[in-house]
């Protein structure tokens, strides 16, 4: 798959130099390139669903590699991973139904064994009914046991079926990729559309005369602020200018653009301000198991001055957004610096820069990192295409979520958290 | 011999004043007497009405004569949205004011800000204002161009300069010393509010030198009145200032111990003295240097900093959540405190003593007795200063965030841009107060302004 190949290294080059703004188009090329992947993958007759994983894995621990703090392309990847496995069982308890074979196992469960779960006629069942959605708590209850139970009735059944069920598996394997495709199709849509779903819902939480926060410039709270506008609700908004990247005068321009009263005001005036303020609003990088969010540089100072003065605090995700990780260190670990240019102009400092001092460590460190740790605690609200949830609950789903995933698909988030804790410190004091 | 006894209420007003001063020209034969006598009512009631003096020469606007007035309340400040008063300042004002477009409504109670491009329209009026003393009028253009900032450095710029005054001064005939050199301070105080609004050091300041010229003995001659003023002056300085920065750096060094990592915000006199002397001593630690914008004045900090040889990390606001992690102390400035403990101070203070409390770090004040003012304040919006808005949209140094150049009319009708320049912390976020009288919780505030105002502002 020389092409395929191509692709992959063209986007593991784009995620290591950093030039993929923001996480929905990180998560939507993510998305395209499994899929691409995915298309050219060659799946033997036998086991396909095991080849897909394998080839979707390959490409997804590189790809989770290159940009540890972008969670949105490991989100992707599990989720297409999720896809993959649920497609098959649905497949394959259509295709038991049809053949009418109760308790046998496909050869696939052989080779395959502790992948697949063991098809008794009430776990395929259930599986069915669970294709894409979360899991609910009664259907993990029946995969469990059908998981640690692993009765391989055997090859033996394999070889009279065998040339039957083979122009079976041939038409269930392009239909197996099929429906993967159509299904990662499904979720590109979804993660293009998350900005209009959520945007939905801000005539719920937007009143008349209301004084909206927030802080730099994130799309999905500029869709939700202008469909508020729509609905023809007048409110005035707050932009924090968000130094360093000072996104906020891009935000304000936008808004001001369409008609909203904005008042733009530096950083360091948000404490002085939110006295004043309805609410505060604003968008995440991403949203850790725990209920934590990983936001822009800034918002915990925003949070905490939300919550001394009683102001509700909410942040906007889409589901790509979501991941399953709980946050460990976050400040560091999922912290990126940046350049110290944006803070000081190096020619003007450029004689503090000199090793001063006799062991020959600089004197003048800088520190401009990208993202702040948001506890759950200061959260109030998290708005997401599926709905308002409260911090608590994010980590509920994501109980159930992690509970439905198979243990080597949190494999490489385990690896990648090791490689953090060894690269250590990003700490100032270095 | 009735005397003409004034029963006017407070407050007099500078009008009041020159009124008094003509009726005493207009009784010419008790000219002695009755200029003693209209002496009597403002030497008997010498607190309020000079603060009230002090508060209406702040304005610079005549004030209604008003009916009541409890004394310990301090008179309300101007307010800015009063159509009258402002009208009636704008004609005595010799800035040129222009009509500030898109004020934010939250503030239209308070001035807009006067840049620095007022400063050739100023110059060119230097020869026009006779009353104005030079180097009055030096301070004042500096304080325009914010050469000179920061509370200890205006208030020293300006007593300096009043000192200067007061020494050129000569008793016009007719009239007396006190009376008119008051009147005289009183039209410097209000040019240089034009050019900035007064800090709470520089509103002090003036209430001791008022305080000082109303309570000369009649006895003296007028030179060795103006070298008795002279030398108050000095000694306020040296007091209240220079003095009260030495004790406060002793205290504060005791509070630094090796391996610290010291957080400061901005730039304050009184923090750096305490860092280098800290350094000095001998005492090994780190400093992390937190700035914003649009002043950015951490930089100037960090550079003095770095060239004495401490090792500083320097980071900006929104990155304190960052930094705090490994920070033991944090050392802030303030240009007043008020009586209930709010700290009013550079904007900016007030998260970087939210996030300390959060993190459990504590938070030391540093700032000199002469700074306590009576007034309360619960938010940062009833009282402040608006600085250059235009300063907030533009980026100096960085082009490639200039978004918001060339807005179209119809943008720019919808944006409104905020340049804060003070906020007020609470005091619970505060854990100890470093004054000269030692170190003080912020419940005690209250007290030094009550049991030593007299002292600590040698009334």
């Amino acid at each position: 798959m020389p092409d395929t190949q191509a692709l992959v290294n063209d986007f593991l080059n784009k995620l290591k130099k950093r030039k993929i703004e923001g996480s929905q188009a990180t998560a939507k090329q993510t998305a395209e390139l499994l899929r691409s992947v995915i298309s050219q993958t060659r799946v033997p007759y036998t086991n396909q669903a095991a080849a897909l994983i394998q080839s979707v894995k390959a490409v997804g621990e590189g790809l989770i590699a290159a940009n540890p703090v972008e969670l949105a392309v490991g989100n992707v990847v599990r989720r297409v991973l999720h896809i993959i496995r649920e497609e098959d069982l649905s497949l394959t308890t259509a295709a038991m139904a049809g053949l009418n074979l109760s308790a046998v196992s496909d050869d696939e469960d052989d080779v395959d064994g502790d992948n697949q779960p063991v098809l008794s006629a009430a776990a395929i069942a259930a599986a069915s009914r669970s294709t894409l959605r979360p899991p609910s708590l009664q259907t993990l209850l029946e995969d469990v046991p059908d998981s640690a139970a692993v009765p391989h009735t055997s090859s033996s059944g394999g070889d009279s079926e065998g040339k039957s069920k083979s122009a079976d598996k041939s038409s269930r394997s392009r239909k197996l990729k099929h429906d993967v495709i159509e299904a990662v199709n499904e979720l590109i849509q979804d993660i293009n559309t998350c900005h209009e779903q959520i945007a939905e819902q801000a005539v719920e939480h937007i009143h008349q005369n209301e004084v909206i926060l927030t802080l730099g410039s994130s799309r999905t709270v500029l869709e939700f602020l202008c469909a508020a506008k729509e609905k023809k609700r007048s409110f005035r908004v707050f932009v924090a200018e968000g130094a360093p990247r000072y996104q906020g005068h891009l935000l304000a321009k936008e808004l001001v653009t369409r008609g909203l009263q904005t008042t733009l005001i530096t950083d360091s005036a948000i404490f002085a301000m939110i006295s004043r303020v309805n609410m505060v609003i604003v968008g995440a990088h991403a949203v850790m198991a725990n209920g934590g969010v990983i936001a822009p540089v800034g918002l915990n100072m925003v949070a905490l001055a939300a919550q001394k003065h009683a102001v509700p605090f909410v942040v906007l995700a889409g589901s790509h957004k979501l991941c399953p990780l709980y946050p460990h260190h976050p400040e560091v670990l999922l912290n990126e610096l940046r350049s110290p240019s944006e803070l000081l102009d190096f020619g003007e400092f450029s004689d503090c820069l000199d090793f001063g001092s006799g062991i020959g460590a600089p004197l003048l460190h800088v520190v401009n990192p990208t993202f702040d740790y948001v506890p759950p605690k200061l959260v109030s609200l998290f708005i997401t295409d599926t709905g308002g949830h409260n911090p608590s609950y994010i980590a509920e789903i994501y109980q159930l979520f992690v509970m439905s995933l198979r243990g080597e698909d949190m494999k490489f988030k385990s690896e990648i958290m090791k490689t953090n804790c060894i690269a250590g410190g990003n700490l100032v004091k270095s | 011999m009735s005397f003409p006894i004034l029963m006017k209420p407070l407050p007099l007003s500078l009008k009041d004043f020159n009124f008094i001063a003509e009726a005493n020209k207009s009784n010419a034969p008790g000219g002695a007497a009755s200029s003693k006598s209209v002496k009597q009512p403002p030497q008997k009631k010498d607190g309020p009405p000079v603060a009230s003096s002090v508060a209406a020469s702040e304005r610079g606007v005549d004030r209604p004569v008003e009916k009541e007035r409890k004394k310990d309340l301090p008179p309300p400040r101007m307010q800015f949205d009063d159509e009258s008063r402002v009208g009636k300042a704008k004609r005595r004002s010799l800035l040129n004011q222009p009509e500030a477009r898109n004020r934010v409504e939250l503030f239209r109670h308070l001035p807009p800000h006067k840049n620095g491009s007022q400063l050739p329209y100023l110059e060119s009026k230097f020869f026009e204002l006779h009353e104005m003393h030079p180097s009055v009028y030096k301070v004042g253009l500096q304080y325009l161009t914010g050469d000179t900032s920061g509370g200890n450095a205006r208030c020293i710029a300006m007593l300096q300069a009043f000192q200067e005054a007061i020494r050129d001064y000569s008793t016009p005939p007719e009239k007396t010393l006190n009376r008119d050199l008051t009147s005289k301070i009183g039209g410097f105080v209000s040019f240089l509010i034009e050019c900035r609004p007064l800090s709470m050091s520089m509103g002090n300041a003036i209430r001791f030198l008022k305080s000082r010229i109303a309570r000369l003995p009649l006895t003296l001659s007028e030179s060795e009145a103006k070298a008795a003023l002279c030398s108050d002056i000095d000694r306020f300085i040296n007091e209240k200032i220079v003095l009260a920065d030495k004790v406060i750096l002793r205290h504060a060094a005791t509070k630094i111990r090796d391996g610290d990592v010291l957080l400061t915000y901005g730039s304050s006199c009184v923090v750096e003295m305490i860092l280098l002397y800290a350094h000095e001593i001998g005492k090994q630690f780190r400093v992390v240097v937190v700035d914003s914008r649009p002043m950015l004045e951490g930089q100037k900090l960090l550079r003095r900093l770095v060239a004495k040889g401490l090792s500083c990390t320097y980071t900006q606001l929104n990155a304190i959540s960052y930094v705090m992690h490994e920070v033991t102390r944090v050392f802030l400035g303030a240009s007043s405190i008020f009586s209930n403990g709010t700290v009013y101070s550079r904007v900016g203070t007030a998260p970087v003593a939210m996030v300390a409390h959060a993190f459990h770090v504590p938070v030391l004040v540093c700032c000199e007795a002469y700074k306590f003012h009576e007034r309360v304040q619960l938010d940062s919006i009833c009282f402040n200063e608006l600085g250059d808005p235009d300063a907030v949209s533009k980026v100096p140094g960085r082009v490639d965030v200039n978004y918001l150049d060339n807005l179209t009319d119809k943008q720019k009708e919808n944006l409104q841009l905020l340049n804060l320049k003070y906020d007020a912390t609470p005091s619970d976020y505060i854990s100890v107060i470093v004054t000269d009288y030692g170190m003080i919780p912020p419940t005690s505030v209250p007290v030094i302004v009550r049991e030593y105002r007299k002292e600590y502002l040698l009334i």
